[in-house]
């Protein structure tokens, strides 16, 4: 059977950016939706030979976005390289501070950013109007609550990874600064605004989402398996914890594995017309083991989340679903902003505890030669594995990015938006919309991107069984 | 304001970066210097503090060795990623927020090598930012 292709593409290099193929059969219906998006892999080879203590600054040269997610991730591997399990009280908690400052700043920058213009004009408002810009105009409060909490984000993580970009605060087996008294009341002083809008943002994606369940529903949705870390006791932790994978229902699959042995539980496959790989569990093969990460698979995967406010916001998303996982695509965001708010209180909590203003800021071990580390990104689970040798250089690296472990779903979204949406052969500004509405839901990390100059524009290409483009939309 | 931006990790796209560190050693008068891998949304309270604003950044298609172009503030399109914001888009935002409108012009570097890793600049790319950073140091001298 002869398919005629529908591509949605950068200007220029694909490479960093995205790059959707719409496959239909000869009736003119969708049968398959590829999305294409940067590979890395190259940086895998980047690190080796490096020595093991200079990875966690170095991974954070994979994204302009989640550089402490990388650094973190890398800093708990190399905590296992020099043989430390157990971190300082300090250390651990200087780290989670940083972590829930980067999950606070990146969920902001995602909502106010790139979503609440869907959310509070609609998928086929002005595209002239429907962007940050006009969120500025008509709603200016909220605009700025953006720009000031990524703001407030960002400075957490400037005091205590040292920098805003390429901190050095994690280094293996502890942390190389504590949070001082100064710095702590700064913060303090902002944080119960901060909260406040944390409340504000979440109650304007559950009113969203609420309002609109019954289109939602149908909107690039689908059941899937779920994939997260979780607490010993079943609590969503998003610096630490075992991995826990559930069916679509809610059943277990596998529980409190220790993410050293991912390996065994967790496999990638490749396709051809991809870079990049399709992580699946291994049990249920690539056909039917694929899963989701990120905010709305940690609200499904944990049994309880240890802030008041967040629990009880996550017992209110569940409602909806009678208790079982929640499987549509865009209850994303009404999950992001209860991570949110988590990570709001978690931030309250960690700066009144005065173990953030100890000394004590390095453990020792003995020196290992292979180890995991594993961190709940904003974006999903990412995972850094590493071999090191006797001279203490990188010999193997293997990374699991959010985005890849959300690369099948991402796929589905998109050919589900595709399959409701496209009408005839031509790609309509409402089609292009909501394809980039369902990619906006798991906001791929444009990881080792180049951003330079002459590379944002959008082209939309129709392409007819021939190979001939028949149509073509340009946005910039 | 300077802000160069740019991922030093993948070669010529480092070039903002470049430009910003070695302004930043020349310690001009009177001239701020950031840097960072992408402009942010908060950039915008950023910039609006500043007279005069001029983003560094790599290009792939400027006439080489530079070109230095007037920006205006302005609506970005959504897109399907939080991983990019435009110099416009940052200007756009400091007026509408911030009701700040400095002049704006960017300065985009021409670069040749932007495909694969490394934390190193293309010998094209380093004469153009030497003679961008000529160009620069020259103008704010006349200035002054």
């Amino acid at each position: 059977m002869s398919v005629k292709k529908i591509t949605i593409e950068p200007v220029t290099r694909v490479e960093g950016h995205g790059k959707v193929t719409i496959l239909l059969d000869e009736s003119g219906q969708v049968s398959q939706a590829r999305l294409h998006i940067v590979e890395f892999r190259g940086f895998e080879r980047f690190i080796q030979g490096r020595p093991y203590w200079e990875v966690p600054v170095l991974v954070q040269r994979l994204c302009g976005i989640c550089p402490v997610s990388h650094h973190l991730a890398a800093a708990k591997a190399m905590d296992g390289i020099v043989g430390v399990d157990q971190l300082t009280p300090t250390a651990e908690k200087i780290r989670r501070l940083m972590h829930y400052g980067q999950m606070f700043q990146s969920h902001a920058l995602h909502f106010f950013h790139l979503v609440s213009p869907d959310l509070l004009f609609g998928f086929d408002a002005d595209p002239t109007e429907r962007n940050v810009i006009g969120v500025a105009r008509k709603f200016p409060d909220l605009a700025v609550q953006g720009v000031m909490m990524r703001k407030y984000g960002q400075e957490i993580i400037k005091a205590t990874a040292g920098k805003k970009i390429h901190g050095t605060g994690a280094v293996p087996g502890g942390v190389n600064k504590n949070l001082s008294s100064a710095e702590r009341d700064e913060f303090l002083k902002e944080i119960d605004q901060m909260l406040a809008w944390c409340r504000g943002s979440l109650k304007i994606a559950k009113d969203y989402t609420l309002e609109h369940i019954d289109e939602l529903a149908d909107f690039g949705s689908f059941d899937s398996n779920h994939v997260s870390l979780v607490r010993e006791d079943g609590a969503m932790d998003l610096y630490h914890g075992n991995l826990r994978a559930i069916t679509k229902d809610g059943d277990n699959i596998f529980d409190q594995v220790d993410y050293q042995d991912y390996f065994k539980y967790i496999a990638e496959e490749v396709k051809s017309w991809s870079y990049m790989k399709f992580p699946f569990i291994s049990e249920l093969g690539p056909e039917n083991g694929w899963y989701r990460v990120g905010p709305l698979a940690r609200i499904n995967t944990c049994d309880f989340i240890d802030t008041p406010e967040a629990e009880a916001a996550r017992k209110d998303f569940l409602s909806v679903t009678d208790g079982k996982p929640n499987n549509i695509t865009m209850a994303y965001h009404w999950a992001r902003m209860i991570e949110l708010l988590h990570s709001g209180e978690k931030i309250r909590e960690l700066l009144n505890d005065s173990d953030l203003q100890g000394d004590d800021l390095m453990a020792k071990g003995e020196r290992r030669g292979e180890s995991v580390g594993l961190i709940e990104a904003p974006r999903g689970t990412l995972f850094h594995h590493y071999k090191v040798d006797e001279n203490d250089q990188v010999t193997m690296a293997n990374l699991i990015v959010s985005t890849t472990n959300n690369n099948t779903p991402m796929n589905r979204a998109v050919e589900g938006v595709a399959r409701k949406y496209l009408s005839g052969a031509e790609i309509t500004e409402g089609l292009l919309n909501r394809v980039e509405v369902a990619i906006r839901a798991y906001d791929p990390c444009l990881s080792c991107a180049t951003h330079a100059m002459g590379r944002m524009p959008l082209v939309v290409e129709l392409e007819n069984a021939a190979g001939q483009r028949i149509d073509r939309r340009v946005r910039d | 304001m300077v802000i160069g931006y740019g991922n030093p990790g993948r070669l010529d796209d480092g070039l903002g970066p470049a430009f910003a560190e070695s302004l930043r050693e020349l310690d001009l008068p009177g001239v701020t210097v950031e840097s960072n891998y992408q402009l942010n949304i908060e950039d915008a309270e950023l910039v609006s503090r500043f007279d005069e604003v001029i983003f560094v950044d790599a290009s792939v298609s400027a006439a080489a060795p530079f070109e230095v172009n007037a920006l205006k503030a302005s609506a970005p399109m959504v897109g399907f990623s939080s991983h990019s914001v435009s110099a416009e888009s940052v200007l756009g935002l400091a007026k509408e927020l911030f009701g700040a409108e400095p002049s704006a012009s960017a300065l985009a570097i021409r670069g040749r090598s932007f495909d694969g890793f490394g934390e190193r600049l293309s010998s094209e790319a380093r004469s153009n930012l030497a003679r961008s950073l000529d160009y620069f140091t020259r103008r704010f001298s006349a200035v002054d």
